[in-house]
């Protein structure tokens, strides 16, 4: 079966790590891979981890990125322009919890990586407390 | 006869120099209307570029600024690493199989810069980002034939002046609305630490640009 995979990218290590804790333990077939923190953990973002966690999050089928703020998008834009993989690794427009979790969610049931896409944008829209 | 392999790696020494003692005031900068990091990030950044190129020969000016971009993409770790490395990218693109950089290929490797600070930080003129350096000094320097080293860096200090009655709509500082106006853009000053920098480069070499 067809498996997209996962990519958080937090200016915190702890945020991209605890975010991978928390959906893999809900979904243990979808390869997440965390890319929080510069080189050495500080807060901030590195475009080689960033493409790492791409190369090892992509089974053959896609990648769907998530980011936290600034610096994190642009990080994530380059690393998937320099690796020319464009077409499919793509950036949630999504907010970094719920959109990861669904993701994961819609890439357990073998959906494509536009189809996980729209899901964890669609996210964006759900309302936590009504 | 332009900038060559020496003068740009003069450029990027002096610009390091500028940043090392301005580290604290660019992360001040920072702490008003940022995160506070921006002198740590930027400092760290050039420093590795400095340590990378002088262990390094370099037979072409495209080259060098390459390594400088990727060096500031690796290990700035905040936005001004995305930034600064792509509009260096770009820089190094549009000079690529130059053995020096004439005054055409100067403007030409700024407007390719500019053009990817846009695309990255997708910011416009007057949204209090370096593009309020980037833009104002490439319309200087299309007007123009040659480079009056003074002239340029003059234009440099007043569009980085500039930025500090600017409201920010980019980046974290656009959180704070109207609060971010009264305060120097940080990316801005580090942008006017290269120009500058660049402008002294000339008078000292004798660089005719």
């Amino acid at each position: 079966m067809s498996q997209v995979g996962i990519v958080l990218v937090s200016h915190s290590h702890k945020i991209a790590e605890g975010v991978k804790d928390l959906v893999t333990q809900v979904f243990k077939e979808t390869a997440v891979v965390a890319a929080g923190g510069t080189d050495d953990n500080e807060i901030g973002t590195s475009l080689e981890k960033i493409q790492q966690a791409i190369d090892e999050a992509d089974q053959g089928d896609g990648v769907v990125v998530f980011f936290d703020i600034g610096s994190a998008m642009m990080n994530a834009e380059l690393a998937i322009e320099l690796s020319g993989s464009e077409d499919r690794v793509k950036i949630a427009d999504a907010p970094f919890v719920e959109g990861a979790y669904v993701a994961c969610l819609e890439a357990g049931t073998g959906k494509d990586v536009y189809e996980v896409l729209a899901a964890a944008e669609r996210a964006r829209g759900h309302q936590k407390k009504a | 006869m332009g900038l060559k392999v020496e003068d740009v790696k003069a450029w990027i020494m002096k610009t390091n120099e500028q940043i090392q003692q301005n580290k604290e005031y660019l992360s001040e900068l920072d702490q008003a209307i940022g995160d506070g990091d921006h002198g740590t990030n930027i400092s760290r950044g050039f420093q590795e570029t400095v340590n990378k190129i002088s262990s390094t020969e370099y037979t072409a000016v495209a080259d060098l600024i390459k390594d400088w971009s990727m060096t500031l993409l690796s290990k700035v770790g905040g936005a001004a690493g995305p930034l600064f490395g792509t509009a260096l990218l770009k820089f190094s693109g549009a000079v690529q199989g130059k053995e020096e950089i004439d005054y055409g290929s100067f403007v030409e490797g700024v407007e390719a810069g500019l053009n990817g600070l846009i695309l990255r930080g997708k910011a416009e003129e007057g949204d209090k980002t370096m593009v309020d350096v980037w833009s104002p000094l490439l319309t200087y320097l299309k007007g123009r034939e040659a480079l009056d080293a003074d002239d340029f860096e003059e234009a440099a200090k007043a569009a980085m002046e500039n930025t500090k009655n600017l409201k920010a709509k980019k980046g974290r500082a656009s959180y704070l609305g109207d609060r971010s106006i009264g305060h120097l853009d940080p990316g801005s000053v580090s942008s006017y630490y290269l120009f500058s920098s660049l402008a002294q480069v000339i008078k000292e070499e004798g660089v005719q640009l």
